[in-house]
């Protein structure tokens, strides 16, 4: 008895704990819910209760939302292409220089995205190619492509040699291996790396204002919550309606695919 | 030569086997060391040349997408660039004046101070607050897992949203933030002006970090023998002493860990502080600072394009060096 009550006085204190974790998202939702003139009195849940921020932002970020889903999943395409085959050769291949690369994508996990930016800025500018979304895509997936490739490897050095060796005795070449054998096998790190890499390159707000600042309508939904916060009079009944939009793949994420989101955290370790 | 391949993942595959990743985890899995060395010393079956062919997109990728920007930005802090040198194309190589030009600005002490105050306060806070929770979740009650996943939350959303929402409860006349203080009797507090704008998104920046700090405490408490704490528990430790002498000393190669990705990753923060303050006042770090003079915004009104590359080179040399220091602390774990 004195046990059970133990149990459950520590769940009341995780239970406070995390409603003081979580309090700034519940205020976000309650101010997003509340009549612009009533939310300068701050009420401790939306009293003046309205849907109106949300019909006009739903209806002005449309186009920054769809922006955003076409990043984050040609930042998606392009980090399985670059990492898959990496992680398959670092783990079952030999490959020349593989301690430095393995430094290499240490150090570039390490290195200051204003940095990047800046360096990426002069790029662009020669190329032409600054304020376009393939250029968006680019940048973003420097965010992922070394997280994935040490989650590939790490993933694939678990797949038992055996397997393999007997694919190369009934003559298949490393190619077809890698095909029909390991990226099959590696299908749930391929969904954790997308997953991670997605929610990245939606999140990213530090080269969309830099490369991708007079892009329009194809800038990402984080400018366009930037644009609300830059203007003179900060309208925040809209402001936080499209924080909360903005974090809907979180929320989906949480809901639908913890089980990749648990197993991607702990390499999350090596991102921040 | 196998746990060097697999970088900082091996490394925290160590205390990763978390109930957080035990369902499905493929960092948590050990590596068997002989699986690479077989095929190097017996037959050598998948040939360099394959493996070459595999890994040849990641270097592309790296020195198109790493190296190239990276030695632009170098370049740019020894030629003196100008908005109109992207028109004229004429940038004259300086040398390292720019550099000893930002160090005797009479901003760059001030920005140094202020980034080590916010490195060093985010830090403690995040470290001490997420090995208090880690330790509080350690042993399971019910709903600990669905509670632990959402602690989780604050690190998985957009960090624009996050700013946006601090940057409201820190309103000075109705911001939550003051409300509350004013219940204790305390005066509202000006947040988000220059003089407080540090502290301001200190805060907001130790909320961010808790939940990074409680996955890898969290991950490196499942890792200490139980039998540790049996023996505790016979000698008749109480809880303040097993924490002291258990659980801090055996998690001591995951602080260091925690702690040393932490530094580089507060280091390199922009995004929380420029969306709540634009980096002016007291809340410039070197980060908002390179950031203002590249595009000529916050505090620094015009673009300074090499100022601002020789300021992120110093950072990139900083995170260079923390890259070995990494190397060496997984080194000496390994041992």
């Amino acid at each position: 008895m004195q046990r059970v009550r133990r149990t459950w006085s520590r769940t009341t204190i995780g239970l406070v704990l995390t409603g003081l974790m979580l309090f700034p998202l519940y205020w976000m939702v309650n101010v997003s819910l509340t009549r612009r003139e009533a939310i300068r009195s701050g009420e401790l849940y939306p009293k003046a209760f309205t849907l109106d921020h949300y019909r006009v932002v739903l209806h002005d970020q449309l186009p920054y939302l769809r922006t955003s889903l076409l990043v984050g999943i040609g930042t998606v395409v392009l980090t399985l292409v670059v990492a898959a085959p990496a992680g398959y050769a670092l783990s079952k291949l030999l490959v020349p220089g593989r301690r430095v690369l393995s430094f290499l994508l240490i150090v570039a996990q390490m290195v200051p995205a204003v940095v990047m930016a800046l360096g990426f800025y002069t790029v662009y500018t020669n190329l032409g190619i600054l304020d376009t979304v393939p250029g968006l895509i680019l940048a973003d997936s420097t965010l992922a492509v070394p997280f994935a490739v040490m989650l590939f490897t790490a993933f694939m050095n678990t797949i038992p040699q055996d397997i393999l060796q007997a694919a190369q005795i009934d003559g298949a070449s490393s190619w077809r291996t890698f095909i029909s054998i390991v990226l099959p096998i590696a299908r749930n790190s391929a969904v954790t790396v997308s997953l991670f890499t997605f929610l990245w390159a939606w999140s990213d707000f530090l080269f969309a204002s830099t490369l991708n600042r007079d892009g329009g309508k194809f800038r990402p939904i984080t400018m366009g919550l930037y644009d609300y916060i830059g203007s003179q009079n900060q309208q925040w009944g809209e402001l936080m309606a499209t924080a909360v939009l903005a974090s809907i793949p979180t929320a989906i994420l949480l809901v639908v695919a913890q089980r990749f989101v648990a197993a991607g955290l702990t390499a999350g370790a090596v991102k921040d | 030569m196998n746990e060097q391949a697999n970088g900082p993942t091996a490394t925290l595959a160590k205390p990763g086997s978390a109930p957080l990743t035990r369902d499905k985890g493929p960092v948590a899995v050990p590596v068997s060391p002989g699986r690479v060395r077989r095929s190097r010393f017996g037959k050598p079956k998948p040939g360099t040349w394959a493996g070459a062919a595999f890994v040849a997109p990641l270097v592309a990728y790296l020195i198109l997408f790493y190296a190239y920007p990276l030695y632009e930005n170098v370049a740019m802090s020894l030629h003196r660039f100008t908005r109109a040198t992207f028109v004229t194309g004429q940038a004259p190589y300086v040398g390292l004046s720019i550099y000893h030009e930002i160090i005797a600005s009479p901003l760059f002490w001030p920005t140094v101070r202020q980034t080590a105050t916010f490195v060093v306060v985010s830090l403690v806070f995040q470290y001490g607050l997420g090995l208090g929770l880690a330790v509080f979740f350690q042993r399971s009650f019910p709903l600990s897992g669905v509670l632990r996943g959402l602690f989780l939350v604050p690190w998985l959303l957009p960090i624009i949203v996050s700013a946006t929402t601090w940057q409201w409860m820190m309103d000075a006349e109705s911001g939550v933030v003051n409300r509350l203080l004013h219940v204790f009797g305390v005066d509202p507090v000006w947040w988000l002006n220059n003089e407080h704008s540090l502290w301001a998104v200190i805060i907001a920046n130790i909320w961010l970090g808790i939940p990074f700090n409680l996955v890898i405490l969290y991950s490196g408490l499942q890792n200490i023998p139980a039998e540790l704490y049996e023996a505790a528990a016979i000698d008749g430790a109480g809880p303040w002493r097993t924490f002291w002498s258990i659980t801090f000393p055996m998690l001591r190669p995951v602080t260091a860990v925690t702690l040393l990705l932490g530094f580089v990753y507060t280091l390199k923060v922009v995004d929380v502080i420029w969306i709540m303050t634009t980096g002016t006042g007291k809340s410039q770090t070197l980060a908002t600072w390179a950031y203002s003079m590249a595009f000529g915004k916050g505090s620094s009104a015009v673009i300074k394009y090499s100022e601002a590359s020789a300021v992120g080179s110093i950072l990139l040399l900083i995170a260079l060096a923390m890259g070995f220091v990494y190397l060496g602390v997984q080194r000496r774990q390994e041992v």
